[in-house]
């Protein structure tokens, strides 16, 4: 049997922690919140302890931060409608490099392409826009997608292309890509009946997984038109619909790339595991995803966001409108 | 979202009126103080009684906008539900409204619950739309951040000089 056990509170925050993301090496985790606040923390003699504190940045709340591919740079957005980049110098310490501005309210989430070239952002004003970083620090505007009907909650990059997804309020998932000219909407993955709060991909950048306020985690797979195992149609495709596991609005789901386990999270204060049925695979049928280990009451509040440690596996991080930055353990099953 | 169609003055301009409820009649038990007192739907219907509607110098009582028996209160699984009723189907105040109860129960009840605060089913014409941004903890978050929008808030929370 898998099981999920506590490691650690970490307490540095004095109101909601509304995100955790681990830097590339998983030797940082950052978090941030209705304080106005950035934590990185990072471990001392295996316990983990508050490392910098990164302040006076925003105005107004911190909702999202994203580390490059490189873990060099940071990236935050708050409901200041303002991204502010931090970059490491040689000495370890990080300091603001730039703002970026030009969204018209709340900014809900930025990320990191796997290359490194592009910073993507969202926001309440319904827009998706794409940055390009270069080497000189520059940040310029390269697309608005205004895509979407509604504001849009969260984006995330493949792990191995320059595909971005974004899902919103509008109940869509959307996937948008650089056709040689311009960023261009090319899929529109519907399904959900209430806001998508999280979108992630797996390891592979083939599959995505979803999460809403309906309850519902959704598994989505990409069909090519070679697949001939498939009766699908090329495109995504929802393959598996979890649901009756969280009693309300799922907020944040994570795939960890090293072992496929998928942790999902909400509204309801508990962290639930999903792992894949690989026994009974048989590619003409459908994933099949079994709830593998699951922590009611995990925190004394919603849970706002999870996140797989990108090196030791084992380590899953969360945090939740208690205050409380919380890093769990997670044993498989073999 | 809160315009009010460019009209001055209320929307509703003849609300009807109902008699407010008599004060709550304290038990012994409740008195005790070594019994622990449950929630219950009365003790929610006071938090939220006498909150102000924004156009009229009524409360959400008087107005019938909140009621007794469209609260649920489930003490030992930490849920509180409160359906509200706008004067009329097409009150542009309704979100604001509920904005209001929201705010109003934040702060009072124990943030061990879960709170939802809802339209009355039927009651509305943008029931679905504004029952979608009342349970978006996000964009409530964020209005509460509004200077502007919690100054209205506090004066509808505001204890009345009758």
């Amino acid at each position: 049997m898998s099981s999920l056990k506590l490691l650690q509170d970490l307490v540095a925050h004095d109101d909601r922690v509304w995100c955790v993301k681990w830097n590339p090496t998983g030797t940082l985790l950052a978090s941030c919140g209705s304080d106005k606040k950035i934590v990185l923390w990072g471990e001392e003699e295996g316990k983990w302890v508050a490392k910098v504190h990164l302040t006076e940045a925003h105005e107004r709340t911190i909702r999202a931060v994203a580390w490059s591919p490189t873990g060099t740079y940071l990236a935050s957005c708050s409901f200041d409608k303002t991204i502010c980049i931090w970059k490491r110098d040689d000495t370890g310490v990080f300091g603001a490099i730039a703002t970026l501005e030009g969204h018209e309210n709340e900014v809900k989430c930025v990320a990191w392409s796997v290359s490194g070239e592009y910073l993507a952002s969202c926001s309440r004003d319904k827009t998706v826009w794409i940055w390009s970083c270069e080497y000189d620090d520059e940040y310029d505007c390269l697309s608005v997608l205004h895509s979407h009907s509604q504001d849009v909650k969260k984006i995330c990059w493949s792990p191995v292309e320059d595909v971005l997804v974004s899902c919103s309020y509008d109940n869509t998932v959307k996937c948008f890509k650089d056709d040689g000219d311009d960023w261009t909407c090319t899929d529109t993955l519907t399904g959900h009946e209430s806001t998508v709060w999280a979108v992630a991909f797996d390891g592979t950048g083939k599959r995505l997984v979803t999460c809403s306020d309906d309850r519902t985690v959704k598994i989505w797979q990409r069909f090519n038109a070679l697949d001939n195992s498939a009766s699908q149609k090329p495109g995504w495709h929802c393959v598996c619909t979890l649901s009756g596991y969280h009693d309300r609005a799922i907020f944040d789901v994570d795939w960890s790339a090293i072992h496929g386990a998928i942790v999902s999270t909400g509204a309801d204060d508990c962290i639930r595991i999903f792992e894949e049925n690989l026994t009974a695979q048989d590619p003409l049928r459908e994933p099949e995803f079994f709830a593998a280990a699951s922590m009611p009451r995990a925190h004394s509040q919603d849970v706002n966001a999870v996140s797989w440690n990108p090196v030791r596996g084992h380590l899953l991080a969360s945090c939740s409108d208690d205050g409380l930055v919380k890093i769990w353990t997670y044993a498989r099953p073999e | 979202m809160m315009s009010n169609g460019g009209a001055k003055g209320p929307e509703n301009v003849n609300p009807q009126v109902y008699q407010p409820s008599e004060r709550r009649v304290l038990t012994a038990d409740e008195e005790n103080e070594d019994i622990v007192d449950k929630f219950d739907c009365r003790e929610v219907f006071d938090m939220v009684r006498q909150i102000n509607d924004p156009e009229h110098p009524l409360t959400l009582e008087e107005l019938n906008v909140v009621q007794i028996n469209h609260i649920e209160v489930d003490d030992e699984r930490n849920r509180v539900v409160v359906l509200y009723t706008p004067t009329i189907p097409h009150c542009s105040m309704a979100t604001l409204i509920g904005l209001a109860i929201r705010v109003k129960l934040l702060r009072s009840l124990p943030e061990r619950f879960k709170v939802d605060v809802r339209i009355y089913e039927g009651s509305h014409v943008s029931e679905v739309a504004v029952n979608k941004q009342l349970a978006d903890k996000e964009r409530v978050a964020a209005a509460l951040e509004n200077s502007h929008l919690l100054d209205v808030i506090n004066q509808c929370l505001a204890v009345q000089k009758k």
